[in-house]
Parts: C-alpha cells; sequence; structure tokens
C-alpha cells in the first residue's frame, strides 16, 4: 500500500514507529496530486515547499517523543477556510489574491498538534452548491469517473480524499456541504452539531446553520480530528459551553450499548419520489446489519420533511445576501477599476461572483426587503421550528435516525447545471438535520451498479457526535 | 413571473451588482422558478408558531473588550488592494 493511502490512524502509527517519515508521506501525497489533480482538479491551491517545511518540523518533532495524533499528517481544506499565509479564494474570483493575515480556529488546532497543510480544495463559490460547478476555477471531477459530479459544495476535499490526495480534510457543512460530496465520493463525512466546532475564519454563509468538519476514510479518523478541532471558541459566540468528550471512548462503547439502541426509520426519506432504488437497497441493507447487531428498529415519521429545501432556500440566501456584503472591492480581494463608489462596489462584485452566487445575494435581498420579510424570511423561521419540533419528537423514540445521505449516486457534470430547483433538491435529505442543528454522518455503503459509490446517513440528537459516529461505524466495518 | 426584469434590475442595484442584459433575464427567470416553488409554506398553518432564529439557546455572550496588539498590520494592509502612507485609498463617498 502507498503512504498517500493510509488512514489517519495508520499513518501516525508508522510515523510514530519511525517506519517512514512525514518528508516521505507528504511527498506521496504531493506527487499524487501533481499525478491527478490535472484532471480531477480538487485543488486549488498546493502548498508543496511550506508543506515540506512543516513536514520536516513534524519530523523532527516525531524524533524528540513530543508528537501528537495529527502531526505530521498531511491535510487539505476547503478554500472557504482561512489558512494563514496561504491563499483563500473561497472559489471565487473576488478574492483570487486573498491571503488571510489568520488561521480559522479549526485549523489553527491542526497546526498547532503538528498538521501538515498540503493544499487548499475547489468547492462551490462560497459553499453554493451541490455538484462543485459553481466554481470559479472549474468543476471537481468524480475520482470514480471523470465524467462526473464530486457533489459539493466540499467537491474538491471529498474527492481529494477520496483520491488519496491528502490524509483527511477540513470542510464546512452549511445544508449539506461535507455530507453529500462526501456520499458522491464514498469516503465519510461528518457535520457535527451547530455550535460544537468553532466557525471563526470560516468564510461565513448561512451563519445560523453553518458548521465545520472532517472528511476522512474512516470513521474512526474522524473521531480523532473531531478530538482535536471541536469545543468552544472565545472567537466564536455561537459555540456551546458542553464539555467535548473523547469520541475515540465513545466510538468504541461496548456491544451491550449498542443493543440498546433504537434506530429510527423516518418514512417520508424513504418514500421520497426520485430516490434511487440503488440507494435505497443498500440503505436497508445498513439497517438490516444493525438489526442483526441487535439494534432495534422503529418506524418514525417527521412530517414536515417535504418543506425543508424551500425553508433552506429562504434562509441561506437572506443570510448570505447580508454575510456577502463585505465582499465589496474596499479594504481586501479584487478591486475592479471604477469611475465611482457605485460601480467599484457593483463591478468588483459583478466579476467577482459567479452565477448562483448572485442568484443567491439577489433571492435574499428579495426575501428581506419590506413587504415580503414577514411572507419569506419569517415565515421560512416559523416552519423550521416545526420541522426542529419534529426531531424533537422523534428523539423521544429513537436514538438515532438512518436514511439515505443522497437521493441519487454521482451525476454527470452539465446534467443538473441549467436546472437551479433540481439543483437544490439534491441536498433534500441533509436540509432538515441542518436546520434542526443535529450532527449528522455519511458513511460509504458499496457502489452501484455503475460503480459509483453511495452514502447512508446517520442523524443524531444535539451533541450525540459520538453516537452517530459508532453507528456510522458499525455500519461500515 | 413572479418577479419581472425591472424587479431584478431593481433588488441587484439594492445589492450592488452590476447584470447584462442577458442575466437579468435568466435571473428573473431562475428565480421566478424558486419563488414559485416558496409558495409550498403556504400549506404550513404557522399561527402561534414562533420563529426559529438559532438553535443553541446561548443568549449574551459576553467577552471582555480588550485592545491587543495582533502583531498583523503589515500583513492586513498588504491585503488593501490600494495603499497611500500605509492608509487605504477609497473613492470619494461624497459628490460635490
Amino acid at each position: 500500500m502507498n503512504l498517500n493511502e493510509l488512514t489517519i490512524v495508520r499513518a501516525a502509527e508508522g510515523l510514530r514507529s519511525k517506519k517512514f517519515t512525514s518528508v516521505e508521506l507528504t511527498r506521496t501525497c504531493l506527487d499524487r496530486i501533481k499525478k491527478r489533480n490535472p484532471e480531477v482538479n480538487a485543488f486549488i491551491t498546493v502548498c508543496e515547499e511550506s508543506a515540506l517545511r512543516e513536514a520536516k518540523a513534524a519530523d523532527e518533532k516525531i524524533l524528540k517523543g513530543k508528537s501528537e495524533i495529527l502531526t505530521g499528517i498531511p491535510f487539505s481544506v476547503k478554500d472557504a477556510i482561512c489558512t494563514r499565509d496561504v491563499r483563500s479564494t473561497g472559489s471565487a474570483k473576488i478574492l483570487d489574491n486573498y491571503i488571510p493575515p489568520f488561521d480559522a480556529t479549526v485549523i489553527r488546532k491542526i497546526r498547532e498538534s503538528g498538521g501538515v497543510l498540503i493544499g487548499k480544495n475547489n468547492c462551490d463559490a462560497f459553499g453554493h452548491g451541490a455538484s462543485n460547478e459553481n466554481s470559479m476555477y472549474g468543476p471537481v471531477r468524480n475520482p470514480h469517473n471523470l465524467k462526473m459530479v464530486a457533489g459539493g459544495s466540499s467537491g474538491g476535499s471529498a474527492a481529494a480524499v477520496a483520491d488519496n490526495m491528502c490524509i483527511f480534510s477540513i470542510a464546512e457543512d452549511t445544508g449539506g456541504s461535507i455530507r453529500q460530496p462526501a456520499s458522491l465520493c464514498g469516503v465519510v463525512g461528518l457535520r457535527p452539531s451547530y455550535g460544537r466546532n468553532s466557525r471563526h475564519g470560516i468564510m461565513p454563509m448561512a451563519s445560523s446553520l453553518d458548521t465545520v468538519g472532517p472528511i476522512t476514510k474512516t470513521v474512526e479518523d474522524a473521531a480523532l480530528v473531531m478530538n482535536v478541532i471541536a469545543g468552544r471558541d472565545k472567537m466564536d459566540a455561537t459555540t456551546v459551553p458542553e464539555l467535548v468528550p473523547d469520541y475515540i471512548n465513545e466510538i468504541r462503547n461496548p456491544k451491550s450499548e449498542i443493543r440498546n439502541l433504537r434506530i429510527g426509520l423516518p418514512k417520508e426519506y424513504f418514500d421520497l419520489p426520485g430516490l434511487d432504488s440503488e440507494v435505497r437497497d443498500r440503505t436497508l441493507g445498513a439497517i438490516e446489519k444493525l438489526k442483526k447487531l441487535g439494534c432495534e428498529i422503529v418506524d418514525v415519521s417527521l412530517p414536515h420533511t417535504k418543506y425543508a429545501t424551500a425553508v433552506y432556500y429562504i434562509i441561506v440566501p437572506s443570510e448570505d445576501s447580508s454575510n456577502l456584503g463585505r465582499l465589496d472591492g474596499i479594504r481586501y480581494g479584487v478591486r475592479a477599476k471604477a469611475r465611482d463608489l457605485y460601480d467599484l462596489y457593483a463591478s468588483s462584485r459583478a466579476d467577482g461572483f459567479p452565477e448562483e452566487v448572485k442568484r443567491r445575494i439577489l433571492i435574499g435581498t428579495y426575501a428581506l426587503s419590506a413587504g415580503y420579510y414577514d411572507a419569506y424570511y419569517r415565515k421560512a423561521q416559523q416552519v423550521r421550528t416545526l420541522i426542529r419540533r419534529d426531531f424533537d419528537e422523534v428523539f423521544k423514540k429513537a436514538d438515532a435516525l438512518i436514511t439515505p445521505t443522497s437521493p441519487f449516486t454521482a451525476f454527470a457534470i452539465g446534467e443538473k447545471s441549467s436546472d437551479t430547483l433540481a439543483m437544490y433538491l439534491a441536498d433534500v435529505m441533509e436540509i432538515p438535520a441542518s436546520l434542526s442543528g443535529m450532527p449528522a454522518i455519511t458513511v460509504p455503503a458499496g457502489l452501484s451498479k455503475n460503480n459509483l459509490p453511495i452514502g447512508v446517513q446517520v442523524i443524531g440528537p444535539r451533541l450525540a457526535e459520538g453516537r452517530v459516529m459508532q453507528i456510522g461505524q458499525l455500519i461500515t466495518i | 413571473m413572479v418577479l419581472t426584469v425591472e424587479e431584478v434590475r431593481k433588488i441587484a442595484s439594492l445589492a450592488r451588482i452590476k447584470l447584462s442584459a442577458d442575466e437579468e433575464i435568466r435571473h428573473a427567470e431562475t428565480i421566478s422558478a424558486v419563488l414559485d416553488y416558496m409558495n409550498i409554506l403556504n400549506e404550513v398553518d404557522t399561527t402561534d408558531v414562533e420563529p426559529t432564529f438559532q438553535v443553541t439557546g446561548l443568549e449574551d455572550v459576553f467577552r471582555e473588550d480588550v485592545a491587543a496588539d495582533s502583531g498583523r498590520q503589515a500583513l492586513i494592509l498588504g491585503q488593501m488592494p490600494q495603499l497611500e502612507n500605509n492608509e487605504l485609498v477609497v473613492p470619494e463617498v461624497f459628490e460635490e
């Protein structure tokens, strides 16, 4: 097995037992990027020089016996997350030249523990999309089939992990942006509970929904990364004070506890028109596996599921239109040549945003404008309450829910890009948990007849990351 | 269409985004389809339902407002599109 194919657990073992160095491990990842990135397009920026420097420093730390779990492990980061001294574009030309003077808190934690930043991943611009076709740096291609999308918005992160260009990646999930591409690329993706991980330094999209989490090769790796990045941050007032458990302990709960788990099957997810039959069968297969392990399977209902996508596409553009107001060509980023102040704003934004970002800002500006606020934004937030209540009710009867992650496997590049509404509906399985602030994981559950990955989603109650990861692991092993 | 081209033009001006004539037409069409889909929410009775603006329940999170030297002034200034004597240059705000 090549070094770049290792999991965090195996790579860390190899580094600690001096079977190989971080420089060697990092080089194999860089070689893989060189070979594959021209086709897959998972990276916008590759940090060859600084990565090798960081790897060398990690090797010295290991020699001194001072290594931590992520010391010397090459990782990549979604380009909508700020990395100090490394260009962070958010996949939009308005930030084509932007080099953040600081690290996002989660990135700072990983770098302080010795992680090696290998590069920045392509994504839908500022997280707007479900296919990675809304990047101003070109679409990401699915490593399993280069004609297919990698999913979005964190398509580059998922493709990079799936194609062994790095050992793990850090991405952002607002409505499904970690889970959907992880599912389409056949890797593990965790959306933590809203407030569990700091968003300081994450380019904001919808502030009441944004989360940051890992994309990894195994569930155990996701738990390891969470152990490093989770927790309260004084730079993000929405982070919650609850203590962070040891997630590795949590996923190694004894079998006796598994037998007492009640797994809910929300019928609305399985009755969805357009749910691919192979995806449905694989999900039911995962449920059967849990049943054999002794879990109790219960049928449940989340009656407001069908309204979630409409709610989401009012709340997100509204918060988007406000958050993206900061990108105006004045203080940083690319400034267009202009006659006057108005023209400077309007031209910088016209040149620097792709069409979908403009569309979201326009929808949000409309939904929040005088006369429409109550009909759109307030109404959406009220229905959001009903969606949350559905989950609260269901979690009285079940400890976790199992659903498909995406209703279909990866689709062809260009297939849905002209149909805005069809693309919005691609996240239908992931949006309800997002609106409710619940944690959810996607784990790979085999390949379709066409050799495309299928993902299964586990949703848990707030702050039950440990439980969703444990169940995810049971499905994968 | 729910949204006319004239309305798109007005919103784009409020949002400070210059659009081409083609873009105006495209956005009017796609946004109308999206807004039309939003009507599904009118099926839901939300009388007396409180809106959910956040999910953590946290309120009034404070920290001391203490100025600190980030040591990054040069990096921050280095990101500015136009500088003169270490000051940001912008077009005039008030017209004569």
